[in-house]
C-alpha cells in the first residue's frame, strides 16, 4: 500500500506534465479554430459588401484557374489511363469491356479528378498565395494597405478565394474529360477494345449526379486552398522563416482538410 | 490649444518584454513632432499604435481630434485611417505594381475615386517633387535603389495630402543633398498644406530642420519633450547624450554589461 502511494507520488508530476501538454495543446487548437472562424466569416462579409476589385478577380482567374491546367490536366489524364489498366487485371476474366469503362468514368468523377486537382492545386496555388501574401505581411506591405484606406482582406483575400471556389469546379469537368479520355486510350490502344462499346458504355453508365457532386466537392476543394492559402499567408511569423512556414502550413492543412471534406461530402452524396 | 494627437500611457508589450511603458504624448494641430531615442526603443511601435495596426494593451487612450481610437470598431477606424499617411521603416512598396502606381494608390483605391490617367499625372508630379523623374514612374520598386524605395514610398504617403503624416526615418539611407530636399519637402507638408507631422528620425540635423517640438524616448517613456530651441539649453543628461552622439553617458550606463 505505501509502496503504491510512494509510487504514485513519483509519477504525479510527469502525470501533470503530460497533462498539462495535453491542455495546452488542445487550448491551442481551439483559438486556433476559432481565429479561422472569424477569418472566414470577415472574408465572406467582404464579398458581400463593395468595392470589389474585379481586375483583381480576373487576374486570380488565370493564375488560380488557367495556369493550373497542365497540371490538373496531366494528372487526370495519367490517372485515367493507370485506371484502365490495373482495373483490366482485376476484370479481364469477366466482361472486361464494360467494366472498366465504368470503373474509369466513375472514379474520375466521383472521386480521383477532383481530389487528386484538389491536392495538386494545393501545391500549386496554396503555396504560392502563402508565400505572397506572408511576403507582403512581413515587408509591411498589408499594413501600407490600410494606411491607404484599402482593406487588405477585399484586396487580396477575396479575390484568391472567389477564383479558386470558381475555378476549381471548371478545372475539374475539364480533367473529367481528359481522364475519361486517358481510360478510352489506353482500353482501345494498349487493351485493344472497341472503341464504340466503350464509349457507350462509358455514357449508359454516368449519371449526372456522378458529375455534379464532383464538382462541389471540387467547389469546396478550391474554397479551401484558397481560404488555407490566405490564412497561413495573413498571419505569417516573422521574416523569411515565418513565411516558410505558412507556405508548409497552408498545403498541410489545404491537403487534409480536403481529404477529410472528401469524406464528409462524399457521405452527404451518396448514402 | 487643441491637440490633433494626444498619447495618455500607452502601453504595449510583445510577450514578456515591455516595449511601451507609459507613453505620454501631445501633437499640437499643425505642427511637427519629432521622435528621437535609441535604437529598439520603440518608437515604430508607437506610430503603429496610434494607426491602429499594432493594439495597445489595456489602460492605453489615443485621441484623435479629441476622439479615443483605441477599441474602436472596423468603421470607425476607417474613418480615422482616411487622415493618415505614413512612411513605413522599410518602405512597404507593393511590389507587384509599378512605381507610379504605387504612388497612385491612395488616389486610385482610396475614398476619392481620381480615375487612372489623372492619378498617373499626379502620382508623376509627387515624384518629381521627390526628386525622382519621369523614367522612374514605369519601373518596378526591386529594380530601384533602397534610396530611391524610400522616397517612392514618401511620395505615396503624401500623394493623398493626409491631415496627418508620419515619416519613420525619411532620410535613412539618402544622399546628404537628398536628405534636405526631403526635409524641406516635410516642412512643406507641414507649413504650406497645413499637416500634422510625426518624424523618427536619428539625424540630428534632420530633426532641427523639420522639428517644431522633439520628444525622447528612453526605456519605454518619453523622458523629455519640449520646443526644438529648448533642446540644446536642457539639462536632461539623457537627452545631453543623445544628441550629441556620446558613447558614454547614462543611457549607455543602464545597459547592464
Ligand atoms: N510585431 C512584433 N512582435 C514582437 N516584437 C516586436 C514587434 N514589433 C516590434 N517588436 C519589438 O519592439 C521593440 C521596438 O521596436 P521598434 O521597431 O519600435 O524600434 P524602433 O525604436 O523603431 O527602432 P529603430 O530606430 O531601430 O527603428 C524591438 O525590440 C522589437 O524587437
Ligand atoms: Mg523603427
Amino acid at each position: 500500500m505505501n509502496l503504491a502511494v510512494q509510487k504514485f507520488a513519483e509519477y504525479a508530476p510527469i502525470l501533470q506534465r503530460l497533462c498539462q501538454a495535453i491542455g495546452a495543446s488542445i487550448l491551442g487548437m481551439l483559438k486556433a479554430l476559432g481565429a479561422l472562424c472569424f477569418f472566414i466569416a470577415d472574408v465572406v462579409r467582404h464579398c458581400l459588401t463593395p468595392p470589389f476589385f474585379f481586375r483583381h478577380l480576373l487576374r486570380q482567374f488565370m493564375d488560380i484557374g488557367y495556369y493550373s491546367l497542365p497540371v490538373v490536366g496531366m494528372t487526370a489524364l495519367f490517372t485515367g489511363m493507370v485506371l484502365a489498366l490495373q482495373s483490366y487485371t482485376g476484370f479481364s476474366r469477366f466482361n472486361a469491356e464494360s467494366a472498366i469503362a465504368s470503373v474509369v468514368v466513375l472514379s474520375i468523377t466521383r472521386e480521383l479528378a477532383p481530389v487528386l486537382a484538389g491536392l495538386m492545386v494545393a501545391g500549386r496555388v496554396g503555396a504560392s498565395i502563402a508565400a505572397e501574401i506572408g511576403t507582403m505581411r512581413v515587408t509591411e506591405q498589408i499594413d501600407a494597405l490600410t494606411t491607404l484606406s484599402v482593406n487588405p482582406l477585399k484586396y487580396l483575400v477575396v479575390p484568391r478565394v472567389l477564383a479558386g471556389t470558381i475555378m476549381l469546379p471548371i478545372l475539374v469537368l475539364i480533367g473529367d474529360i481528359i481522364g475519361v479520355y486517358g481510360g478510352y486510350i489506353v482500353s482501345t490502344h494498349v487493351l485493344g477494345f472497341s472503341s464504340g462499346t466503350y464509349l457507350q458504355q462509358t455514357w449508359d453508365v454516368l449519371e449526372k449526379m456522378d458529375v455534379i457532386s464532383g464538382l462541389v466537392k471540387a467547389s469546396a476543394f478550391g474554397f479551401i486552398v484558397a481560404l488555407m492559402g490566405c490564412y497561413h499567408g495573413y498571419y505569417s511569423g516573422r521574416g523569411a522563416q515565418g513565411v516558410g512556414a505558412a507556405t508548409t502550413n497552408a498545403v498541410v492543412t489545404a491537403s487534409i482538410l480536403i481529404l477529410i471534406f472528401n469524406f464528409i461530402l462524399t457521405q452527404v452524396f451518396f448514402s | 490649444m487643441t491637440h490633433k494627437i494626444e498619447l495618455k500611457n500607452v502601453i504595449k508589450s510583445f510577450g514578456p518584454k515591455k516595449v511601451l511603458q507609459g507613453v505620454d504624448l501631445a501633437v499640437p494641430q499643425g505642427s511637427s513632432m519629432v521622435i528621437i531615442g535609441g535604437s529598439g526603443t520603440g518608437k515604430s511601435v508607437a506610430l503603429k499604435c496610434i494607426l491602429g495596426l499594432i493594439k495597445p494593451d489595456a489602460g492605453s487612450s489615443i485621441l484623435i481630434d479629441g476622439h479615443e481610437t483605441v477599441g474602436v470598431g472596423a468603421r470607425e477606424r476607417d474613418g480615422f485611417m482616411r487622415k493618415f499617411g505614413m512612411l513605413f521603416q522599410g518602405g512597404a512598396l507593393f511590389d507587384s505594381l509599378p512605381v507610379w502606381h504605387n504612388v497612385a494608390f491612395g488616389l486610385i483605391h482610396g475614398k476619392e475615386d481620381v480615375n487612372k490617367e489623372a492619378a498617373k499625372i499626379l502620382a508623376i508630379e509627387k515624384l518629381d517633387a521627390v526628386g525622382l523623374g519621369k523614367n522612374v514612374a514605369d519601373l518596378y520598386p526591386a529594380e530601384l535603389s533602397g534610396g530611391m524605395q524610400k522616397r517612392v514610398s514618401l511620395a505615396r504617403a503624401i500623394a493623398t495630402n493626409p491631415e496627418i503624416i508620419f515619416f519613420d526615418e525619411p532620410t535613412t539611407g539618402l544622399d546628404p543633398i537628398m536628405a534636405d530636399v526631403i526635409n524641406d519637402l516635410i516642412v512643406k507638408c507641414v507649413k504650406e498644406l497645413g499637416a500634422t507631422a510625426i518624424t523618427i528620425t536619428h539625424d540630428m540635423a534632420s530633426a532641427r530642420k523639420i522639428a517644431d517640438h522633439i520628444a525622447m524616448i528612453h526605456m519605454g517613456k518619453i523622458i523629455w519633450t519640449g520646443a526644438i530651441a529648448e533642446m540644446d539649453k536642457c539639462d536632461n543628461p539623457y537627452v545631453d547624450q543623445f544628441i550629441h552622439g556620446r558613447a558614454n553617458g547614462p543611457i549607455t550606463d543602464a545597459i547592464p554589461a
